[in-house]
């Protein structure tokens, strides 16, 4: 099993455990209000890390290309409330405007 | 299913149809990064769960391992467990509907059941079926469509798609920085990933990045 399978299945059987657990552990073991705290702000965290490293990193490479441009694009889309459709449409056109040029 | 009421029909319907035009956006962000169109389709079958498909995909296509894709993923599944915890008592379902509603809790579903409250009961019930379904059938139709629109393109760069990604995630957390501490929270996440790249392997640095939300929620703030 090559590593994208690994990927693909580990990331859907650990998913579905953790729906299941929620609908299967009582309410009442769950309270810690420190856990639910971080687990509010894990998700914050990791999509902004994600967001830094697509954008200003390649192969383990700080790059500043295409990508910076459109991700600035999408910034300014959503800081006027524009819809996620136009905000992803925008950086992905302004992107490949400058890869073309 | 008893009669369902208009409004939540309606709501269900709307937040439904609008989340699972995402999809395309995860189907093409799949495909450039490497994925099948039937293992992209099996993520949105099996996972779904957009911030962590994204987070796989996103993970693995920059070049990180298989299991800090599935960490990075995983973490960010661990609140739909907290959202069945949060539904369980309203939906009392058990055997195979509990398999079934376990599925279908994310984001959306639990959005809308819990936007209901004043409704009663029955349409916090409605409410999540409907949007669970919904969203399930939507959003793995457009991932469908999403990568066979990108299959068809080819270069992922010459078509933007290296930066529909990124946007992507910004548009997923955006709605979450609702205040200066969480702003400050992203702005940090984004320096220590970038700082960590070039030193650690691809996805750990984006996995680091938990730990600073741990250090950053573990004072009561006030």
């Amino acid at each position: 099993m090559n590593g994208l399978w690994l990927g693909v299945l580990g990331t859907s059987l650990i998913a579905f455990f953790l729906k299941f657990s929620g609908h299967s552990i009582p309410e009442k073991y769950v309270t810690n209000p420190r856990a639910l705290r971080i687990n509010t702000l894990i998700p914050i965290a990791l999509l902004s890390a994600l967001v830094g490293v697509q954008t200003l990193t390649e192969k383990g490479k700080w790059v500043i290309d295409q990508r910076l441009a459109g991700v600035a694009v999408a910034l300014i889309a959503l800081s006027v409330k524009a819809p996620y459709f136009v905000v992803v449409i925008s950086a992905a056109v302004t992107s490949a405007v400058l890869y073309r040029m | 299913m008893s009669r369902v009421n208009r409004a939540t029909a309606t709501q269900s319907l709307s937040v439904s149809f609008t989340v699972g035009l995402y999809g395309t956006a995860f189907g093409a962000a799949s495909i450039a990064a490497g994925f099948s169109i039937f293992q992209t389709c099996l993520l949105s079958l099996l996972t779904f769960s957009g911030a962590s498909q994204f987070a796989i995909v996103g993970v693995m296509g920059a070049g990180g391992s298989a299991l800090s894709g599935i960490a990075t993923a995983s973490l960010l599944g661990i609140r739909n467990g907290l959202y069945g915890l949060r539904m369980a008592p309203i939906l009392k379902v058990r055997g195979l509907k509990r398999v079934i509603a376990a599925q279908i809790t994310i984001d959306e579903s639990t959005g809308v059941a819990i936007g209901q409250e004043d409704r009663g009961i029955v349409a916090m019930r409605h409410g999540f079926w409907l949007t669970g379904f919904g969203v399930y059938i939507f959003w793995n139709f457009f991932t469908l469509l999403g990568a066979l629109g990108a299959q068809a393109m080819g270069n992922p760069s010459a078509w933007g798609l290296d930066a529909a990604v990124p946007a992507a995630f910004l548009g997923l957390v955006w709605p979450r920085l609702i205040g200066k501490f969480e702003r400050i929270l992203a702005a940090s996440s984004v320096l220590l990933a970038i700082a960590l790249s070039p030193i650690i392997s691809a996805g750990l640095p984006i996995i680091a990045t938990a730990l600073l939300a741990a250090a950053f929620g573990w004072k009561e703030r006030v």
